[in-house]
């Protein structure tokens, strides 16, 4: 065993080792220090352990020694002196578990940029495995996002940071506590005048209180906030338009024109679920429903919302403003109009959008994308009180974060401190500032002034490294909180587990703040609302209620009635340079980097591009051209006066003279899987810019980059592709007056034999009482990939890695097809097609499999047996739809998915198989929640109803796009949508039979600009 | 009594008419053929050859041992071009085999004597070929370890194969072909294998081959039962010619893919298969006639009788080409019409389409003429053109179908890794070993039949 490597704490040995009870052996010191070295020593040594959780991740005896190692080597690693703990014997069990039986199902919520949306958490026997919508809250209706599904997988990373460290060394939380109440007392003294705290947005109730009493105990301490992902433009917005800040609430639901201008509402950012779920309502066409909304979009950077518009505009995002200003005065509003567009259809669009929202009596909406400068938000408030909308589809309440402020004034302020040597004693909570702050702050070197520095997270990152503490965080999944939803309603965190690796809440260091160490996060979050007044009556039941239901019902913040102060101040029509622009964005999947640990985002195809595993300059086509470039050559990028280079992603749609660079990649120490892919965007971030701005220098460099998309491996063959997409049929698309005309278009335009017209006999005999089928209602899916990863969570799919993907081996059960229609390739109309098993009634892969290995159930399943595949890949090739996938390696055990960690293993869904090399596998329609439905119906005597099963994909879907049930049954609602004449099967005339059907997309494009 | 073995001096091209130089009679053919076998130096190039042939084999036994360590995921298959060059080479190898069986089979029915001096060639050639063909389907299995679940073995696991897959057929058609091709070929050699048992020197080769010539003494009856017999494998293996690469064809044909689902499958892969096999034969037995002085026992009417052959078949296949590229207009498919279209012009293969129609359609034409036809030289070259050409058909066919099929969101490119090469490569070194060992151990030509045909060959002249 080396020695070097980690260094030892000494200190933090002896008082352990005099911490501890009655005789204590030891061998060395690294034993003491429990230091990671020591484990992978001992594992080393004796690797039977390892190979043994290895060979078989998901027996119920190994998870439980696992679990009783656990418990035992909690005892042995622990720091303090312990309770007496009696460990008790499974005799009586707890209450409602029953091994091997049923998982249950607790409330909780998951937390992006401070907001909170709510969730149920899948448990077996004490084990989270799955997240799903929490139905009943207002954030969520039962739906999530990519990076809810994605969580599961963070709370089991192994590369979560698992101790304190102090000076690069392992410490404990006691001695942190020792060392930081002797510098908070020295704070103290002077009124907390070296005192800062940084943290992200905080919604929290309880954090916030905890961070006001620490301020009002220290009254010259500083309390910061930034997120890189942040909404300062909404905040600075509302200030202008109201004078004060507010939170924006929009129901789309009851919008029948939308103008969305640079914002993908519908698929990032706060309730961009719930408007998900809400614009889909209005776009029922499939059950009948004729009344529409319409959406225009004009957007910089091609967006899942810009896919599902009817009118899309590729427009800089610097130009937007003039757009808007343009719209604000044709509706009459006294400001400076826009500068006359060199492109003419903006004019033309401006009239159109103008007189159709003026038609609308109040039912119409404009939004704003989190990007824009805080004057088109202003203009948006004045533009959409001047249309009556407020009250009808847009409201405003105060604000629900705790403390409202400009982040990025607020890390510069920090900086500044830091550069004038004020601050002494930093913490920065849950946060990732050295990566993710603009470079042009230089954070880092002003950091390393402080005398103190403290960090906690979820990994050692970054920051973590360049701080004098890390403590690692209980991940949510472990943790006792509360956070508001996008609405305000106050929704409740509790814990699923206990901590994996000892991590502390934010609450708990806040504690230790205030001078409170050792109280948990429980009492905390508890004590807070005991205390705060809002409760009436009793207390313990208000709390069981609000924990058992994950929120606290009808806690959502009313409505204040706001009105526009002056649209004076709303200033002049700036002059936009026609140079070329630069645009930063959240990455669609790994976000601002917090969530590049993640296989499963890395690995997920970023909508429209289809990216994985990395992110690049998205140039439009002919951007593209004027440069010389194409996909993966490396440009050289100058923007505020630094440089990066990235390669080039050629994306349709995409508007000109701009290049989108996502953020979150180039992490320098974000884990195994998160470190040195992709470039880092931040580099080229500075203050004044957060989020485009003109003058940037693009040159080629002459190198080349390999990029890896899911889709258009090769764009040889593009010529073809529409004229072959209109043979085929694959998407349908029709408008609402061609609908109306005659509605039969969708279904005439492509050939579906009728049954009884083949020569083959129908030999299936679909004897049960369930014949399972699926819709999939392209009116409602924008393509935001929340499916795929919930599959993914669901079905135990492996991650393949970026080579994988590179030689055409992804692994997702069901993907996300985008096609492309129209003539201009800067501006063509967007389709996704969501392409899950289409469980074929007459199956080419089932006649082709010499051994019988995918089969045909009575209830019309295609089942894959994977003991009985050899993996001649045969069905794979004959599948037309091309949804099977093969295990050309032992996936399940490479690097990507980190399972040499035994800790990884259990996050694998006991319910399903893990599959191994050489076996194909595919969409299953989620055969074991048929099952347990299945097992329930037999237990109860009673049928399965509608909607007893429902499938991972259809369940996580934020549009409910998703429809599965009983065809059989005529009253299901899967069956009344194959009854509507927009059904059609993909591929139908090649006479598969396909169970998944699709609803065909019906446009609702306004007249005057379809000409 | 030791024998005298005499060595005859070939090296002289014969063109008369008969089938068989005029420096052979009874004796000379015997003396001239066994001393392949019994002479007692061996001559340094079959050491080189052999070990050329034996790396390759070591190539062979890596590429097995990494493949079935790591998986197939080590050759440049994906979704959707789940078959690669694992079965374009199954299929070359299979469709070269086709050679020796028409040769001994159907020329033997048809009373084609003078494939006497070839059958045998070619006969170890379909073997060895078949060899190299059957190491494909299992090695390309995820789970190679588990192939045999394809065959119908009772077991306590309720596994029976799947009776409509194309790959069961497979197995009963390749492994019966086997199996017949074997029996037929060592059948052949009974009466050789005792006039070697008849004529070695070294006791421990007398038993030997005495072991093997089975107790053959030459008698009337043995004779009697011995062409019975042989005229009723023949008989088996004639079926056996048109089934075994129908049944392969089946593999594509059964399918629905754009490009494998046509019906002119079948005999269009028997065509192919006999016309990848004569061109194998002329490439194996023109350098081992010139090396060995074999110019008068495999004389250039054989050499021109075989071009004969490559050429008629060659334009079955040409006519098997033009009726996909006509079919997949006329059917007014549009899966059909994009297939033939993408494989000719617009997809990424369009290169192998042409070389293909390079090789197996122009490259023949020059068969035509009556020169060429005899050139051992220009056959050599055109020979290895067509086994190029051929194994670019299966390319055509199992790639650009499966990269271009229904979904274009599916679409992906293939090619070949180093490990889809080196198995390639490690059965061509495979197929050289067994071909130079048989070369020194075994009568190459049928001694007793080159007899049978001699007082004939002597009267044509």
């Amino acid at each position: 065993m080396k020695s070097t490597g980690t260094q030892l704490d000494i200190e933090a040995i002896r008082q352990r080792l005099e911490d501890s009870r009655g005789p204590k052996y030891w061998q060395s010191l690294e034993e003491l220090s429990d230091t990671d070295d020591f484990h992978a020593f001992m594992n080393k040594e004796f690797p039977q352990h390892i190979e043994e959780v290895n060979a078989n991740p998901v027996s119920r005896r190994n998870f439980l020694k696992l679990m009783g190692a656990s418990v035992a080597l909690a005892g042995a690693s622990a720091c303090t002196k312990q309770p007496t703990e009696k460990i008790l014997p499974y005799v009586k069990r707890p209450e409602e578990i029953i091994p091997g039986n049923k998982p249950l199902f607790y409330a909780s919520a998951h937390c992006m940029g401070g907001v909170a949306s709510g969730i149920l958490v899948e448990s077996h026997m004490a084990r989270p495995t799955k997240i799903e919508g929490n139905p009943d809250h207002p954030g969520s209706l039962g739906a999530t996002d990519v990076f809810a599904q994605a969580s599961i997988l963070s709370l089991y990373d192994p590369d979560r940071s698992q101790a304190v460290i102090r000076r690069g060394r392992i410490s404990t939380w006691d001695v942190f506590i020792n060392e930081i109440s002797v510098a908070l007392g020295e704070q103290s003294g002077k009124q907390g005048a070296g005192l800062r705290i940084l943290t992200e947005t905080v919604t929290s109730p309880t954090a916030a209180a905890q961070i006001n009493s620490i301020l009002a105990a220290y009254p010259q301490a500083k309390w910061h906030q930034y997120d890189p992902i942040h909404r300062d433009n909404v905040r600075e917005g509302t200030r202008l338009a109201f004078g004060r800040d507010a939170t924006v609430r929009y129901m789309v639901e009851k919008a029948n024109v939308i103008l969305s201008l640079d914002s993908d509402f519908l698929a990032s950012g706060p309730g961009a679920v719930r408007y998900a779920r809400d614009f889909a309502s209005r776009r029922n066409v499939g059950e009948g429903d004729m009344d529409m909304n319409r959406l225009y979009q004009i957007e910089s950077t091609p967006t899942a919302t810009g896919s599902i518009a009817d009118h899309r505009l590729p427009q800089r995002a610097s130009d937007i403003e003039s757009i808007a200003r343009s719209v604000a005065a044709g509706l009459g509003l006294q400001v400076s109009p826009g500068a006359t567009s060199s492109d003419a259809s903006v004019a033309q669009w401006v009239s159109a959008i103008v007189a159709d929202l003026q038609s609308q009596n109040g039912s119409g909406l404009i939004v704003v994308g989190d990007n824009q400068p805080p004057v088109v938000h202003a203009l948006a408030h004045a533009m959409n009180e001047a249309l009556g909308n407020v009250g009808n589809t847009i409201e405003y309440t105060r604000s629900i974060e705790a403390s409202p402020v400009n982040q990025t004034s607020s890390l510069r302020d920090l900086v500044q401190d830091m550069a004038d040597e004020k601050v002494d004693l930093l913490f920065v909570i849950d946060a990732n500032p050295v990566y993710s702050s603009p470079a042009g702050l230089d954070f880092r070197t002003q950091m390393n002034k402080v005398a103190l520095r403290i960090h906690q997270g979820l990994y050692r990152d970054e920051t973590g490294e360049q701080c004098h503490w890390h403590i690692p965080q209980a991940h949510a999944l472990e943790s006792w909180g509360d956070a508001r939803a996008y609405d305000g309603t106050v929704t409740t965190i509790q814990p699923m587990i206990a901590p994996l690796y000892g991590g502390k809440t934010d609450t708990e260091l806040l504690s230790v703040i205030a001078g409170q160490a050792g109280k948990k996060s429980y009492d905390l979050v508890r004590e807070y609302w005991e205390n705060s007044g809002a409760v009436s009556g009793e207390f313990e039941a208000y709390w069981q209620n609000s924990i058992h239901n994950g929120f606290v019902r009808d806690s959502r913040l009313l409505a204040v009635n706001l009105r526009i102060q002056s649209v004076a101040e709303f200033g002049q029509t700036p002059n936009v340079s026609d140079d070329m622009e630069v645009i930063f964005a959240a990455d669609p999947t790994v976000w601002d980097g917090r969530h590049a640990n993640s296989g499963w985002l890395q690995e997920l195809p970023k909508p429209l591009t289809k990216l994985t595993w990395d992110n690049a300059a998205l140039l439009a086509p002919s951007t593209a051209e004027q440069l010389d470039v194409s996909n993966g050559d490396v440009l050289e990028i100058t923007f505020g006066g630094n440089t990066i280079q990235a390669p080039v992603w050629i994306l349709p749609g995409h508007a000109r003279n701009t290049t989108t660079l996502h953020l979150g990649y180039g992490r320098s120490s974000g884990g195994r899987i998160a470190t040195g892919i992709g470039f880092n965007a931040y580099a080229l971030r500075n203050p004044s810019n957060s989020w485009f701005g003109t003058g940037a220098q693009v040159s080629k460099t002459g190198e080349t980059y390999d990029l890896y998309s899911t889709q258009d491996h090769h764009v040889v063959d593009l010529e073809g592709l529409g004229q072959m997409q209109q043979e085929r049929h694959l998407v349908r698309e029709s408008d609402l007056a061609e609908y109306q005309g005659d509605h039969d278009v969708i279904h005439d335009m492509g050939h579906d034999p009728a049954a009884e017209l083949s020569m083959y006999p129908d030999d299936h005999v679909y004897g049960g009482p369930n014949a399972w089928g699926m819709v999939i209602d392209l009116n409602k899916c924008n393509g935001c990939n929340t499916c795929t990863i919930a599959c993914q969570a669901e079905n135990n799919i492996s991650v393949v890695g970026k080579d994988e993907v590179g030689n055409g081996r992804e692994m997702h059960w069901i993907r996300l097809d985008r096609y492309y229609a129209g003539n201009d390739l800067d501006d063509p109309r967007t389709f996704n097609q969501p392409v899950p098993c289409m469980q074929c009634e007459d199956a080419p892969c089932e006649l082709v499999c010499p051994v019988g290995a995918t089969v045909h159930t009575k209830e019309g399943l295609n089942d894959m047996v994977y003991n009985r595949c050899v993996g001649t890949r045969y069905c794979s090739n004959n599948c037309p739809y091309k949804v099977r996938r093969f295990n050309f390696y032992l996936y399940i055990e490479n690097e990507f998915n980190l399972s040499q960690e035994p800790v990884r293993q259990m996050a694998y869904n006991p319910d399903v198989t893990v599959r191994s090399r050489g076996v194909m596998e595919k969409c299953t329609y989620c055969t074991q929640r048929i099952s347990a439905a299945r097992i329930s119906s037999k237990i109860s005597d009673l049928p399965v109803k509608d909607g007893d099963v429902i499938t991972a994909c259809q369940q996580a879907c934020p549009t409910q796009a998703i429809t599965f049930g009983n065809t059989k049954d005529r009253s299901s609602k899967v069956s009344r949508l194959k009854a509507s004449d927009l059904n059609y099967g993909m591929l139908a005339d090649i006479g598969t039979k396909p169970r998944t059907t699709y609803l065909g997309r019906i446009r609702n494009p306004n007249p005057t600009l379809e000409a | 009594m030791s024998q005298q073995v005499r060595t005859i001096q070939g090296g002289q091209e014969y063109t008369g008419p008969g089938v068989v130089g005029p420096e052979y009679d009874n004796t000379t053919v015997t003396e001239k053929i066994s001393n392949l076998v019994l002479r007692k130096d061996t001559e340094l190039s079959w050491f080189a050859g052999v070990a050329i042939g034996a790396f390759g084999g070591l190539i062979l036994l890596v590429s097995v041992t990494y493949l079935v360590l790591i998986g197939t995921g080590i050759w440049g298959l994906n979704v959707p071009v789940g078959w690669g060059f694992a079965i374009i080479n199954f299929v070359w190898w299979i469709g070269i085999g086709h050679a020796g069986t028409l040769i001994s089979a159907i020329l033997h029915l048809m009373q084609q004597s003078w494939r006497n001096s070839i059958n045998r060639f070619a006969e170890a050639m379909t073997i060895f070929a078949v060899m190299c063909a059957g190491m494909f389907p299992l090695l390309h299995v995820g789970r190679p370890w588990l192939a045999y679940w394809l065959m119908p073995l009772p077991n306590t696991m309720a596994l029976w194969p799947q009776w409509r897959s194309p790959l069961v057929w497979d197995v009963f058609a390749v492994s019966t072909y086997f199996t017949v091709s074997l029996i037929f070929w060592y059948m052949g050699m009974i009466p050789d294998l005792g006039t070697l048992r008849d004529r070695a020197t070294n006791p421990y080769l007398r038993q030997l081959f005495g072991l093997l010539s089975m107790g053959w003494r030459g008698a009337t009856s043995h004779w009697a039962r011995y062409e019975k017999a042989y005229l009723i494998l023949a008989g088996l293996s004639t079926p056996l010619v048109l089934s075994v690469h129908s049944v392969v064809s089946f593999d594509f044909a059964v399918s629905l893919v754009p490009g494998w689902h046509t019906t002119v499958f079948p005999p269009y892969f028997v065509a192919g298969a006999v016309y990848a096999g004569f061109a194998m034969v002329l490439t194996c037995t023109i350098p081992v006639r010139k090396y060995y002085g074999l110019e008068g026992l495999i004389t250039i009417r054989h050499l021109e009788n075989m071009a004969k052959v490559t050429l008629a078949t060659g334009y079955i296949v040409i006519y098997g080409y033009a009726m996909e590229a006509f079919i997949s207009w006329y059917s007014a498919s549009p899966y059909e019409g994009f297939m033939m279209w993408n494989r000719m012009w617009s997809g990424p293969y369009w290169w192998s389409y042409w070389m293909l129609l390079f090789c197996n359609a122009f490259s023949i034409q020059f068969l035509w003429f009556k020169k060429l036809r005899r050139s051992p030289i220009f056959l050599w070259f055109l020979s290895l053109i067509v086994g190029v050409g051929m194994w670019l058909e299966r390319f055509v066919i199992v790639v650009t179908s499966l990269a271009r099929d229904y979904l274009p969101s599916s679409w992906d490119v293939y090619s070949g890794t180093v490990w889809d090469w080196s198995l390639y490569i490690g059965t061509i070194g495979f197929f050289i070993m067994m071909m130079f060992l048989f070369i020194r151990f075994l009568p190459i030509i049928p001694m007793s039949e080159m007899k049978m045909i001699l007082p004939r060959s002597k009267k044509a002249e």
